[in-house]
């Protein structure tokens, strides 16, 4: 943060040198800040400005036309007492993010693993499995709920194995599983990180250990694995708060925020969209989007507190 | 790992066997999980193509017996997808413009100019990664309907101007690799920061720019929260906006709704083919940072 761009321990020197060169690095620093200016509006006006809205209107009943009166921890209380979909909401979210990211980060680094075998064609299957990753939106959601359907080709496939599949998006006991399985298709972008990571790792970390005569299993605990834990962790943080935003696919599948069949797809967030959007209680809905956000900072928190009891970071952290 | 010469003992050959047959387990392992991987694109290709009979048969056909390419007519004439085309992409050029210049703008600063709170600043960026969208998709609505910009673009392309974390911390990486000494070298010739961005900082970051403009080029094509918040009028609708009420009206038509899906996904896949590279770097950069 230093002004100065001497590197001396010297102290005399350097108060000399910023002095000389305090006009330059005023004007550089003003430029400095004329460069960042766009986040700062941006900040302020899109993201600490709402918040501090939102955070002030949470505590309010207020539905943007008519009213905005303070009503104090009301709406907090209503929603841990009185409102049943909260609590639904709330299990229906936490059970999707149980599945859905620790499979999908396994997922991900165990193809990584083996695209890291040096097979060949390692950059088509590379391709493949990433390609999903990329496609998003209504018409993936649509293309599932087709292979879901119990008649689709996913139930086709089981039956292969002479499996009865269920009826997945009809059944309230399948709906969630279904939502985990399609997020599963995703693991390609997961996967690009670890091998990135396992690319990176030194070879010649392997070879001494081949000498030592290492297996497989054991390189892959001492050598991999740790070397890999710093994405591991950045992938866990992402993906959890991704899993909490579970949203569009609940929205598109189940009819326009319906939340499927007896609400087993009533995720946190179509609940707080449908409070705000669809009933207008804004003041409601804005203190429903803190309390999820204080469980996901609270989450992220307990990450990082863990981080260094597993996190492995090669040399020291810059 | 063959450099140990030709007098190799016999067990180097049984364990150069074993590796090859490690190697072919994990070989078949990927092309089974590529295969489960691209099955839904094939069933979506497939099912474009079929007939309404052919898709009601049971078991399901795995492959379309007759084509119906007529499926494609018919689903582009049943909504008016070249409008929504049009409109979609309006919004993702604006988008892509916005974040290509605004993050390596803000980007630049952050990797190549000394100022007082830096650091502290930059944290804030990467902080903001933290927050949850929904947060702040309450008030940002609040404002923008206050601003009367429901029922325009506006708040689907505007935003863009102002950077994304995200996007800045990829470029500020990019940028940091480059050499202090161009730099220093354009500063004594007298060249202002800006000068230096515009003609030596981006020509330098193409390949980084590319992988912001992919990325915005993704987020913004395939929004379906955004346009559904913020675009009430029919004859703005975007492609994804298009695809969910048309999916509302003929729930049944499999074979409409799947050619329809498939013209909507189409550029992203093509892109994704032609630019991969840049998805990777991006990623690549990405795995690299340190929390």
């Amino acid at each position: 943060m230093s002004m100065t761009s001497v590197p001396t321990k010297s102290k005399s020197k350097k108060i000399r040198a910023s002095k000389k060169m305090s006009r330059m690095a005023r004007r550089e620093e003003l430029q400095g800040y004329i460069f960042i200016l766009p986040w700062i509006i941006g900040f302020i006006g899109l993201q600490a400005g709402p918040m501090l809205f939102s955070l002030y209107g949470s505590f309010t009943n207020y539905d943007v036309t008519s009213q905005m009166d303070f009503v104090g921890f009301q709406n907090y209380i209503k929603a841990l007492t009185f409102d049943p979909l909260f609590w639904k909401s709330l299990y229906n979210t936490v059970f999707y993010v149980i599945f859905s990211v620790p499979l999908t980060t396994l997922g991900s680094m165990l193809i990584a693993l083996l695209l890291n075998q040096n097979v060949r064609g390692m950059r088509i299957f590379r391709t493949v499995y990433y390609l999903p990753a990329v496609l998003t939106g209504v018409a993936v959601y649509l293309l599932w709920l087709q292979l879901l359907s119990p008649v689709g080709l996913i139930n086709e496939m089981l039956s292969w194995l002479s499996i009865d599949g269920p009826a997945w998006m009809l059944d309230p006991n399948w709906t969630k599983p279904a939502l985990i399985l399609m997020s599963m298709w995703n693991v390609g972008g997961g996967m690009l990180l670890y091998l990135a990571a396992l690319q990176g790792v030194p070879k010649s970390l392997y070879e001494s250990a081949e000498i030592d005569g290492a297996t497989a299993f054991r390189k892959f605990l001492h050598i991999s694995f740790p070397m890999i834990t710093p994405v591991i962790f950045f992938d866990l943080v992402t993906s959890l708060i991704g899993g909490f935003h579970v949203f569009q696919e609940a929205y598109v599948m189940t009819k326009d925020g319906g939340g499927g069949p007896l609400n087993s797809l009533m995720f946190y967030n179509l609940h707080m969209w449908n409070k705000a959007f669809e009933a207008f209680d804004m003041g409601y809905a804005m203190s429903m989007t803190w309390m999820i956000f204080l469980i996901i900072m609270g989450l992220t928190l307990i990450n990082l507190k863990l981080a260094p009891k597993w996190v492995h970071y090669e040399g020291e952290d810059k | 790992m063959g450099a140990i010469g030709n007098t190799k003992p016999n067990y180097f050959k049984s364990a150069r066997l074993k590796r090859r047959t490690a190697k072919t387990i994990v070989t078949i392992i990927l092309v089974a999980g590529g295969l489960i991987i691209l099955a839904p694109l094939w069933w979506m290709l497939a099912t474009s193509v079929k007939s309404m009979k052919e898709i009601m048969h049971f078991p399901p056909t795995l492959y379309p017996h007759d084509f119906h390419w007529e499926n494609f007519a018919e689903a582009i004439s049943t909504f008016p997808f070249f409008l929504y085309l049009r409109n979609t992409m309006f919004i993702t050029f604006f988008v892509v413009i916005g974040n290509a210049l605004c993050n390596t703008f803000v980007a630049y600063g952050f990797a190549k100019i000394r100022f007082r709170g830096k650091k502290v600043l930059f944290a804030m960026v990467l902080s903001t990664m933290m927050i949850p969208p929904f947060v702040t998709l309450i008030p940002q609505y609040i404002f923008f309907t206050k601003l009367n910009w429901i029922n325009t673009y506006y708040p689907l392309i505007v935003p863009a101007f102002f950077g994304s974390a995200f996007f800045i911390f990829l470029m500020r990486q990019f940028f940091m690799t480059i050499p202090t000494d161009f730099i220093e070298a354009a500063k004594i010739d007298g060249a202002n920061h800006f000068y230096i961005w515009w003609k030596i900082a981006i020509p330098m970051a193409k390949p980084a720019i590319a992988t912001v403009a992919i990325f915005a080029f993704n987020g913004s094509w395939n929004d379906f929260i955004g346009p559904l918040l913020y675009v009430n009028d029919e004859s703005l609708y975007t492609l994804q906006l298009g695809l969910h009420t048309f999916q509302s009206n003929t729930s049944v038509q499999w074979n409409y709704l799947m050619a329809a899906s498939l013209l909507v996904l189409a550029p992203v896949v093509i892109l994704f083919f032609i630019f991969q590279r840049y998805f990777i770097q991006g990623l690549d950069i990405t795995a690299g940072r340190k929390f």
